[in-house]
């Protein structure tokens, strides 16, 4: 069997649900709209500021503050990509037709972070012109140092949080339990935990402030988080790898059902 | 051809498959029979590799299922539950399982046309009857033409038409010369496909045998007498060192004997008779004595106490 044929079959898959394109679609549209959103207020905002804040006035990642919501549809495509398959049951005839656990899950998993991946990319280059468009005389351009870097580094956020989804869908199975989590967690619990004095310290290794870090091209003055912008998104690529190879070990002991 | 050694699974302090050792063979049909919650599901999704064996082993054509090169065109497996994205067509379903197999666009065309789906292969399967569904999955287990196949309670939610069609093509199949291996809890429906047989109940063999050689053995055969002068003819039979039993609408039943003898027997002694038929014990009725030790869910007719322990097994499968 060789794991061509396994991802072809995945493709079919994933491309054949009307799932796969609402909760993409839902992706780009909230990220670039809430975007250019808070672009556009704080372009208005911009005169009231103070000295101090005008330091640490940060227009590339202004114009990524559509994903904050924006991932919560990520996350829900990458749970619903792997735990559709238990929900219906499908599952019995994806193994019996791949018996081979880890090429399944590896092939499913390439399979729709490719895809998350692209739209991911077009959607943070997207978001950033547009969201500099808004901000008018107080844009970045994409020749600025650290924005480009801030840009793709936004694509392979939402990526990221895609396949960290999946990971954790694989572990727990059921939808609502992965959506039940995740969604609270990143929505929630990471901006409290973050915020926070006490909790900030552990706060800033959770996968999406870890990972956030990488869009941000002004660092505001007193700054002492311990990690630099590819430091931060290794911090969240460390969390998914253990959720996918959590969600693989699984996978291999459980029954399928 | 399926080989089981020993094969057991257990959950917890439960056991579902007790130690199965059993050949399915090729070239005939053979019955998987059992009640409900007998542990016939869990056995064959051992045998597709879903379900970890607690011990013993399983082979396919003398190979483990996972070590198969595209395990659909070796065996082909209708399982109970429906497994279908709802929101997925016929098409694309069958699509992504004979893609995963390396199986040609043309195969499933061809077995949407065997199971008469074609009309329908683009629609939604949300939309699909449970017979509809139920052909999709025959569909899925014939994409690979294989040499063996495997039916999960597959006349399940078909109607007269669909269950005719399904035991013809499984007959076909095993004259083909393929392995045809097939679970019911209907002792009726395997009387009419099967032939050969394998019994289970509470997870242990029962029987291992062929059909004809089941029907001989297990089916009770005896007369039923029926005549105005009951007590003469009782005492008659009685004479003749003959048992008979009084069954419940006044009628006398004979077990083993022959008609011709007992009526012979009353020509001489001038009863008259108002029926004397043979009759054979159906076997549903040879098959529940069979599992009557090993049945989950009795049924208790006529006692009004609750089964004891009721709710200990609902995690079962």
């Amino acid at each position: 069997m060789a794991a061509t044929q396994v991802v072809r079959s995945e493709w079919t898959k994933i491309r054949s649900v009307a799932s796969t394109v609402w909760t993409l679609s839902l992706a780009v549209v909230v990220t670039i709209a809430l975007g250019m959103l808070i672009s556009a207020l704080s372009r208005n905002e911009y005169e009231t500021l103070g000295a101090r804040e005008r330091l640490s006035f940060d227009p590339t990642f202004i114009s990524f503050a559509g994903m904050s919501l924006g991932q919560l549809a990520m996350i829900v495509f990458g749970v619903l990509v792997v735990s559709n398959e238990y929900s219906t049951g499908m599952i019995r005839a994806s193994l019996a037709a791949v018996p081979r656990r880890g090429t399944f899950l590896l092939s499913k998993l390439t399979v729709a972070t490719a895809l998350a991946f692209v739209v991911s990319m077009a959607t943070s280059f997207a978001a950033f012109f547009l969201g500099q468009a808004m901000l008018g005389a107080y844009r970045a351009s994409i020749g600025d140092e650290g924005v480009l870097r801030a840009v793709i580094g936004g694509g392979l956020y939402m990526t990221l949080i895609a396949l960290f989804s999946m990971g954790v869908a694989a572990m727990l199975r059921s939808p609502m339990l992965s959506l039940g989590i995740l969604m609270p967690f990143f929505f929630l619990i990471s901006n409290i935990l973050g915020n926070v004095d006490a909790t900030e310290k552990v706060g800033r290794f959770l996968p999406d402030q870890a990972g956030s870090r990488i869009m941000q091209v002004v660092t505001p003055p007193g700054d002492d988080t311990p990690y630099g912008p590819w430091g931060g998104l290794g911090i969240m690529a460390l969390w998914v790898l253990a959720a996918v190879v959590g969600g693989y070990v699984l996978l291999r002991r459980r029954d399928a059902q | 051809m399926i080989e089981l050694e020993g094969l057991t699974k257990r959950y917890g302090e439960k056991v579902a498959v007790d130690g199965l050792t059993f050949t399915v063979r090729p070239g005939i049909v053979t019955g998987f029979l059992g009640p409900n919650g007998a542990g016939k599901s869990t056995t064959m999704r051992m045998i597709l590799g879903l379900d970890h064996p607690t011990a013993g082993d399983v082979r396919i054509d003398g190979t483990h299922y996972d070590r198969l090169e595209d395990p659909l065109t070796c065996i082909g497996a209708l399982l109970e539950a429906k497994g279908v994205h709802p929101g997925r067509s016929a098409y694309h379903h069958l699509l992504c399982l004979a893609q995963s197999n390396g199986l040609p666009r043309q195969r499933v065309h061809e077995v949407l046309d065997t199971v008469g789906l074609t009309a329908v292969a683009r629609k939604k399967a949300k939309g699909f009857s449970l017979g509809m569904g139920q052909r999709l999955g025959i569909a899925a287990a014939l994409l690979g033409d294989p040499r063996i196949l495997m039916f999960d309670e597959p006349v399940n939610g078909l109607d007269p038409e669909g269950i005719h069609w399904i035991r013809t093509l499984m007959k076909s199949l095993a004259a083909q010369g393929r392995t045809v291996f097939v679970s019911s809890h209907l002792m009726s429906e395997m009387a009419l496909t099967a032939d050969h047989l394998v019994v289970i109940g509470q997870g242990r063999l029962l029987a291992d045998t062929s059909m004809a050689e089941f029907i001989e053995r297990n089916s009770r055969s005896y007369v039923r007498i029926r005549g105005p002068q009951r007590e003469r003819l009782l005492d008659v039979l009685h004479q003749a060192g003959i048992t008979a039993v009084e069954s419940g609408d006044g009628s006398l039943e004979v077990d083993g004997s022959k008609a011709e003898y007992i009526g012979e027997l009353a020509a001489r002694h001038r009863l008259v008779l108002h029926e004397l038929s043979p009759r054979q014990a159906s076997l549903e009725e040879a098959f529940m004595r069979l599992t009557a030790q090993s049945v989950e869910y009795h049924a208790h007719t006529g006692v009004s106490a609750p089964p004891q322990r009721w709710g200990d097994d609902w995690k079962r499968g």
